[in-house]
């Protein structure tokens, strides 16, 4: 069957199988890796992405279920070279370590501002409660996603924020 | 927090001419993951590329009566299907283990799990190949399964491995330490003896990568690039050259980005094997990905210990002595990764951080119908469960005699004066100070107003606990002379690198899962030698590129390899001062160093700085005799003795009366890891093994039925904590550097995962003594709990 979506922006058409899960057609039709893949059930959600501004677990979404909508990876939080809030946050505050839940953990915490951009640590708790990350312990997320919050003009491209280029070392 | 000893953060943040070593600098690794540009296992492929997946067994014991691969080896997209009679005739039907067993690749006379590997297909996509595993008809004649390690010594107990030619039974190995005619005199005399039984249940590292491999054999020129999540490139590729017979040379194993390891990426998998035999057999490079369920199910578990703790003390709470017997749960196959000379790994340092007059341990392991392993999920080589019997007895005791726990610790510490400490069972401590670091967790806690907030609680019947833990770490393993894996010692090499430039490369034998290498070692060479971190490229994770190291397990990555780093980096800098004499026309012994540069003594202005040394040294400077025109240096790194980082763990929990249910309110944990090279990444190691202990004492068990089905087969029934299960962790540090490490670092990557899940269970109960409540097993469910509260607790095996 074909299927058609926009992907970060980005239309694409694709003929697949009525069956292929929306985290296998990003990652192996559309090549994009970031979004991971960890358990078969639901439970882990290293493989969210936004559906429609939506989190959503695309481990069990079918690609085809996807149809006509807007999907957000992590190749998308980045805009024009800038990196987002989200993204400097996590390195600012240490919210990753192997880096497999993080591409969810960011993308959550992205719909999560975009609703409520000043979330108390209970709401940023609860927005990743349906995420597992087995190497931080949760505390640094919740300070990246605050360090996010706190620094919205980052979104933009102000003096001083990291680019692709420059935010090796912060 | 309060410290003795602590490098400052970062003063030179920003500042290009000023170099910085330790301190909190953020890491290097991060830019490519917050853009979703790592490179896992997953997202590695290959042109051509095919898909293998595998048949597992559904039932725990069975003889294998049929397969029949007709359907599948016909569907259209299927290449290969591999079998253990295939296995058989290519003589890779079964693998040696890490501790001198051996493994099924594939099943050729019997079934010894539910979920091991019987049949193995390889097909053009990943759907097609799981759609062919449903067409392999397979016949089992099904045997009774030993599940419970207590009934697998019966006298009618089945034999598991029966594929061992004269085996009788399930015993794999019997294991004694210290003195048990000592120790039986101290109990004899004691005022004061306690003894309770306990379980370390069995649980899973579960890292959020599963395990996977992709498999490149050239069949021209017999070479096999093989990628894939392991934690020990160089000890696996020796291994595969053993096993598979291809010359070591032509063997390159690629670790990439791995998605947590935690132990469980250490061992070798049947997986990785089938993914190197499809490659062969189709000419083309084979991706093999396990799913959540054959994580879980197959791969290395965790602890599984049942065990007997006892204790002699005086009537005022001076503890004597301390003996042990455990009954350990290998599974099908003794698969765990761990030293040749220590079938228990280091559950001897079960004395704990105690000085004792006398001690003795004995360990039986045995085989069961359940999943090989037991050495992972952050153990440190079984540290974990040595310290969770001491902890856990000392709360024992402290009931007894009705005394504060955190006093009756403070009363028994070795002494700082004691070290280096040799303990009962042959253990030489190499450092410690364990007093402030107690007396620093109760400041942070106020553990005087926690004691009175519960005492007021418990007149109005609310259930508030107060845990206490204070563990010593046993990690780096180690020197050779006593610690091998399949006879290979632990030593780890590095290899630096200082281009003409001043710019550098620092080359690995130890490979990352999280931890930061690409930072902190960056971070020891800038503290060396003066340049910049960001100056300096980590290389890791790949046996082409790298030299050869036993890798990252047992937090043996900063004291081994870390160790090398520094040491590797202190040659250059002898190698830089000879080449700086050159320069500036001076004797060498006239040069002082300063971080960065060498200059002539009592002239700072005469000085020649690292870059300007490299480029010197690749120029066309007259050398010194015996200097060759680089500024390289590569070193092994054979570390004298372990490293013993400690800490001291405070928690405080909240129980509901009505439904059992533990809530973690509060979570003190102060640690001393020696020397903190970057704070920020030592904080995040403590965090993430502090969750780990809330998920073991409170939610994480791997259960099987009487028939051998294993019930903790997914993320619905093995259950992780998230971020609503953890408290906002509060931590706080000392530093007490290790004397014989070339830095004074001594490891810190497992400490919270070892030292948490006494402290809550220790609050658990200490929550539940107005029910009278002297012990409970974890993990401490709601549904556990309220049977403790109702009198019935029981051991979860």
């Amino acid at each position: 069957m074909q299927v058609s979506m926009k992907v970060n922006g980005e239309e694409v058409t694709r003929e697949i199988e009525p069956r292929v899960l929306l985290v296998h057609f990003i990652r192996e039709e559309l090549g994009l890796t970031g979004t991971h893949w960890g358990c078969d059930t639901t439970n882990c959600g290293t493989c969210v992405v936004l559906l429609d501004g939506q989190p959503v677990k695309s481990c069990t979404v079918l690609a085809a279920s996807a149809h006509g909508h807007e999907v957000r990876t992590v190749e998308g939080l980045a805009s024009n070279g800038s990196l987002d809030p989200v993204q400097q946050g996590f390195m600012a505050e240490h919210g990753l370590q192997c880096g497999f839940c993080t591409p969810g953990m960011m993308l959550t915490a992205r719909a999560l501002l975009d609703k409520n951009p000043h979330p108390d640590e209970l709401q940023i708790r609860q927005a990743i409660s349906g995420q597992i990350c087995r190497c931080t312990g949760y505390a640094t997320i919740v300070r990246s996603v605050q360090w996010a919050a706190e620094h919205p003009a980052a979104a933009g491209d102000p003096p001083g924020t990291g680019t692709d280029e420059e935010d090796v070392r912060a | 927090m309060t410290t003795t000893h602590e490098h400052p953060a970062n003063p030179a943040a920003g500042d290009p001419d000023r170099p910085v070593g330790f301190g909190r600098i953020q890491r290097k690794e991060d830019p490519r993951f917050i853009r979703g540009k790592g490179r896992y296992i997953d997202d590695i492929v290959l042109p051509g590329m095919l898909h293998g997946a595998i048949l597992r067994s559904p039932v725990a014991h069975a003889r294998l009566v049929s397969i029949d691969i007709s359907a599948a080896a016909a569907h259209p997209k299927v290449k290969a299907v591999v079998t253990g009679k295939d296995l058989e005739g290519l003589k890779l039907a079964w693998a040696p283990t890490l501790s001198a067993d051996v493994q099924a690749v594939l099943a050729t006379d019997k079934v010894r799990f539910q979920g091991q590997e019987v049949a193995f297909v390889v097909a053009e996509d990943r759907y097609a190949a799981r759609d062919a595993l449903e067409l392999i008809e397979v016949e089992y004649d099904i045997l009774p399964p030993v599940v419970n390690a207590r009934r697998a010594l019966d006298a009618d107990a089945p034999v598991i491995r029966d594929d061992i030619e004269g085996r009788t039974d399930n015993r794999i190995f019997d294991w004694e330490m210290g003195d048990a005619g000592a120790t039986d005199a101290v109990f004899a005399r004691a005022d004061v003896t306690v003894a309770q039984e306990m379980v370390y249940p069995r649980v899973h590292p579960a890292p959020m990568e599963t395990c996977g491999a992709v498999a490149d054999f050239d069949p021209i020129d017999g070479g096999l690039t093989l990628y894939e999540t392991t934690q020990a490139p160089h000890a696996h590729r020796t291994l595969y050259a053993m096993v598979a017979g291809i010359p070591e040379h032509k063997i390159r194993v690629v670790s990439p980005d791995i998605g947590g390891g935690f132990g469980n990426k250490v061992g070798i998998y049947p997986g990785y094997i089938l993914a190197v035999v499809g490659s062969i057999l189709t000419g083309k490079p084979v991706k093999w990905v396990e799913d959540r369920s054959e994580n879980l199910m197959s791969t290395s578990f965790a602890r599984d210990y049942l065990m007997k703790g006892e204790i002699a003390a005086t009537r005022d709470g001076k503890i004597l002595a301390v003996r042990t017997s455990v009954l350990a749960d290998h599974g099908a196959f003794n698969a765990t990764a761990q030293p040749t000379k220590n079938p228990a790994g280091f559950f001897s340092i079960f004395t704990g951080s105690y000085d004792l007059e006398a001690a003795y341990c004995s360990v039986t392991g045995v085989y069961t119908n359940k999943a090989p392993g037991g050495v992972a999920y952050a153990c440190s080589f079984r540290v974990t469960e040595a310290v969770y019997l001491v902890e856990r007895m000392v709360d024992v005791l402290a009931a007894k005699l009705q005394m504060d726990p955190a006093e009756l610790r403070l009363k028994n510490f070795i002494r700082p004066e004691q070290f280096p400490y040799k303990n009962k069972t042959g253990w030489e401590y190499d450092s410690g100070n364990y007093a402030p670091a107690m007396r620093l967790s109760m400041q942070l806690a106020g553990y005087e107003d926690l004691r009175r907030e519960q005492a007021e609680k418990r007149e109005r019947g609310e259930l508030m606990g107060i845990g206490v833990s204070f563990f010593t770490e046993t990690v780096g393993a180690g020197p050779r002379k006593h610690f091998d894996i399949v006879g290979l010692g632990m030593a780890d090499g590095a290899e630096l690198r200082v281009h003409p430039t001043g710019k550098a490369v620092v080359r690995l034998s130890v490979q990352s899962q999280g931890q930061g290498h690409e930072t902190t070692f960056a971070q020891i060479v800038a503290e060396e030698l003066g340049i910049p971190p960001e100056d300096i490229d980590v290389v890791h994770g790949d046996t082409d590129q790298t030299p050869f190291g036993l890798g990252t397990y047992g937090s043996r990555s900063t004291p081994v390899s870390g160790g090398a780093v520094a040491l590797v980096a202190r040659k250059v800098r002898e190698k830089a001062k000879f080449i700086a004499a050159a320069m500036l026309e001076t004797r060498a012994e006239d040069l002082e160093w300063e971080k960065g540069r060498w200059f002539v003594k009592g002239d700072p202005g005469a000085g020649r700085t690292i870059a300007e040394i490299a480029l010197a040294a690749h120029g066309t400077l007259a050398l010194p005799e015996g200097i060759d025109g680089n500024l390289d240096a590569e070193v092994t790194y054979d570390p004298p003795n372990l490293t013993f980082p400690f800490g001291a763990y405070i928690c405080v929990v909240d129980v509901d009366p009505g439904t059992g249910r533990v809530k973690v309110r509060r979570f003190i944990a102060v640690d001393d890891c020696g020397t903190r090279i970057n704070p920020m990444i030592i904080e995040g190691q403590v965090h993430g093994g502090l969750t780990d202990g809330v998920g073991m004492a409170l939610m994480e068990i791997i259960e099987f039925d009487d028939d051998g089905n294993c019930l903790g087969g997914s993320f619905m029934d093995y259950l992780i904590p998230t971020a609503m299960e953890v408290p906002d962790w509060e931590t706080g540090f000392t530093v007490t550097p290790s004397p014989h490490h070339p830095i004074g670092a001594k490891g810190i990557g497992e400490s919270a995962t070892v030292g948490s899940p006494p402290a809550i269970v220790n609050a658990v109960v200490d929550a539940l003594a107005p029910f009278g409540v002297t012990h409970m097993d974890m993990p401490c469910t709601p549904a556990r709990v309220w049977e403790a509260m109702q009198g019935r607790a029981t051991p979860p095996v």
